[in-house]
C-alpha cells in the first residue's frame, strides 16, 4: 500500500530513500507523476515529497549565474525578471510545459527525471550547460543535466538519489538563448521536434561559442555537436543556416508516432533548429 | 493502511481533514469535504474543471495530493461569491451566458481570478492563453472571453 512522507531536510530524504523496502517516488510537483499513480502505470510503495525541505522551491543568484531548487514551479521560474534577462530561452521552455494550471506546478526536476524525449525543458538546460546538484547515499555530485535521462521514462539516478538544485552558469556578454518546439496547435501538446539553442557573438556578430540541442528526435535530447560547429566562426548567413540545418537532420534518430513519421521530424528539426538559432542570436545581438 | 492528518486553510476557514495517502485534494474537497463546486472532469491535468488556488497559485487539484496540502492555504469556487452577492466575474459569467452544462465554469471562473489578479487589463490574446488549460466542451470560449473582458473592465472601473 502507499505511504508518503515529507522529510525537511536532504539528510533525512536521502535516509528515507536508501532505507525504502520498496519503491519509492520522488514528488516534486507531481504533475506527471499523479497522472502515472492514477493510470497504475506506476505503482510506488512510498512517495517521497521533497517540496519541505529548503530551498527547493525558490531562485538564487550566485557568482554571476543562478541556482534553482529542484521543485521551483514553472510559474515561479516565469516570475523571474532577472533569470528571464540571462537565460530567456531557458524560462522560454519551462513555461512550455503544460498548461497555467500545470505551471503552478511543474518543476525542472520533474521534467527531467520523467525522462520525455520530448520534455521541453531538457534541450534548453542542455544548451545552456547547466548542471544538476545529485544528492544520494554516497554523497553530493554536480553533473550535466545531459548526463540523467539514459532514456525514455529512464534516469542515470540511483534509487537513493534526487536531484537537489540545477546551476546556470554565469554568461559572457552577447550572449543569449532561445528554445522553440514545434507542435500541431499553439498550446497544450507534447513536442513534435524541439530546439535549444545557446551562442555568444563578438562585436562583430560573429559567433564564438554555440550549443544546439535537439529534443523529441531520439530516445532522449541530443546535444549536436555539428551543428553547433556549423554556428561558430561565422556570422548568422545563409551558408551557417544550410549547415545548421544539414547538421541538425544528420543527427536525428526519431520515430514513427501521431505526431510525426521519421522523415516529417527530421525534416522540422533542420527548421526548427535554424528559427531557434536566429532568435537566439537577435537576443545575444541586443545584449550589449 | 495510516491516514494522514492535514491542517490547512480552506477559504480562509483553517480546515483539518485525514486521507489516505493516494488522494487528491480534489477527492477529498469533493468526497470528504463535500465542497463539490470543484469537478473531475480528465483527472490528468488537461481540462481545469478541478482549478484551485493554492497559495495563490493556480493548479489543478487531481494533480496534488491531499497530504500535499498541508500548511497551505486552498481557495476553491465556494469562497469565490460573499453570501448572496456573486463576484463580478460570476455577475458577468451571467449575463454574458457564458456556460451552458456548467461544468467547466468553476474552474474557468478560479482560473478568470487568478487571471485578473496578475494582469487586470488582459488583451484577448492573452486571456485565450491563460485558459488554455480549461476545456469547455459546449464551446463557449467566445463568450466566456468577452465575460471575463467585461468583468475586468468593470473591476478597472473603466
Amino acid at each position: 500500500m502507499l505511504d508518503y512522507t515529507a522529510p525537511s531536510t536532504v539528510e533525512e530524504a536521502i535516509r528515507i530513500l536508501a532505507e525504502a523496502p520498496g519503491t519509492a517516488k520522488v514528488l516534486s510537483g507531481g504533475t506527471d507523476l499523479l497522472v502515472q499513480l492514477r493510470s497504475g502505470r506506476t505503482k510506488p510503495d512510498l512517495i517521497v515529497d521533497i517540496k519541505k525541505i529548503p530551498g527547493m522551491s525558490d531562485i538564487r543568484e550566485r557568482d554571476g549565474g543562478f541556482v534553482i531548487g529542484a521543485a521551483t514551479p514553472g510559474a515561479v521560474i516565469g516570475e523571474c525578471e532577472a533569470l528571464k534577462r540571462v537565460w530567456p530561452g531557458v524560462v522560454e521552455a519551462a513555461n512550455l510545459i503544460g498548461s497555467t494550471q500545470v505551471q503552478g506546478r511543474a518543476s525542472l526536476a520533474g521534467n527531467l527525471c520523467n525522462a520525455s524525449p520530448a520534455a521541453d525543458s531538457v534541450p534548453a538546460l542542455i544548451a545552456a550547460r547547466a548542471t544538476c546538484v545529485v544528492v544520494g547515499a554516497n554523497g553530493r555530485r554536480e553533473v550535466p543535466v545531459e548526463s540523467i535521462p539514459t532514456g525514455p521514462g529512464r534516469t542515470s539516478l540511483r534509487p537513493d538519489e534526487f536531484i537537489v538544485e540545477f546551476h546556470l552558469p554565469k554568461r559572457p556578454p552577447r550572449s543569449a538563448d532561445a528554445y522553440l518546439r514545434f507542435i500541431p496547435r499553439t498550446e497544450m501538446d507534447i513536442a513534435v521536434v524541439g530546439a535549444g539553442v545557446s551562442v555568444t557573438l563578438d562585436p562583430g556578430g560573429v559567433c564564438t561559442d554555440a550549443r544546439v540541442v535537439l529534443g523529441a528526435v531520439a530516445p532522449t535530447a541530443i546535444l549536436v555537436p555539428d551543428a553547433a560547429a556549423a554556428l561558430i566562426g561565422r556570422r548568422l548567413d545563409e551558408t551557417a543556416l544550410a549547415a545548421l540545418d544539414q547538421a541538425a537532420r544528420r543527427a536525428c534518430k526519431p520515430i514513427d508516432d501521431k505526431r510525426g513519421t521519421i522523415e516529417y521530424r527530421t525534416k522540422v528539426a533542420g527548421v526548427i533548429a535554424r528559427r531557434a538559432a536566429a532568435i537566439a542570436y537577435e537576443r545575444a545581438g541586443e545584449r550589449r | 493502511m495510516s491516514k494522514h492528518h492535514v491542517s490547512t486553510t480552506i477559504n480562509g476557514a483553517p480546515t483539518e481533514f485525514l486521507c489516505e495517502p493516494q488522494l487528491t485534494l480534489l477527492d477529498v474537497l469533493r468526497d470528504e469535504l463535500h465542497l463539490t463546486g470543484s469537478k473531475e472532469g480528465c483527472s490528468s491535468g488537461d481540462c481545469g474543471a478541478c482549478s484551485v488556488m493554492v497559495d495563490g497559485r493556480l493548479v489543478c487539484s487531481c494533480l496534488m495530493l491531499a497530504v500535499e496540502a498541508e500548511g497551505h492555504a486552498i481557495e476553491t469556487i465556494e469562497g469565490m461569491a460573499r453570501g448572496h452577492d456573486l463576484h463580478p466575474l460570476q455577475r458577468k459569467f451571467l449575463e454574458h451566458a457564458a456556460l451552458q452544462c456548467g461544468f467547466c465554469t468553476p474552474g474557468v471562473l478560479i482560473a478568470a481570478k487568478a487571471l485578473l489578479e496578475r494582469n487586470p487589463n488582459p488583451t484577448e490574446t492573452e486571456a485565450r492563453y491563460w485558459f488554455a488549460g480549461n476545456l469547455c466542451r459546449c464551446t463557449g470560449y467566445d463568450k466566456i472571453i468577452r465575460a471575463v473582458l467585461d468583468a475586468a473592465a468593470e473591476l478597472r472601473g473603466d
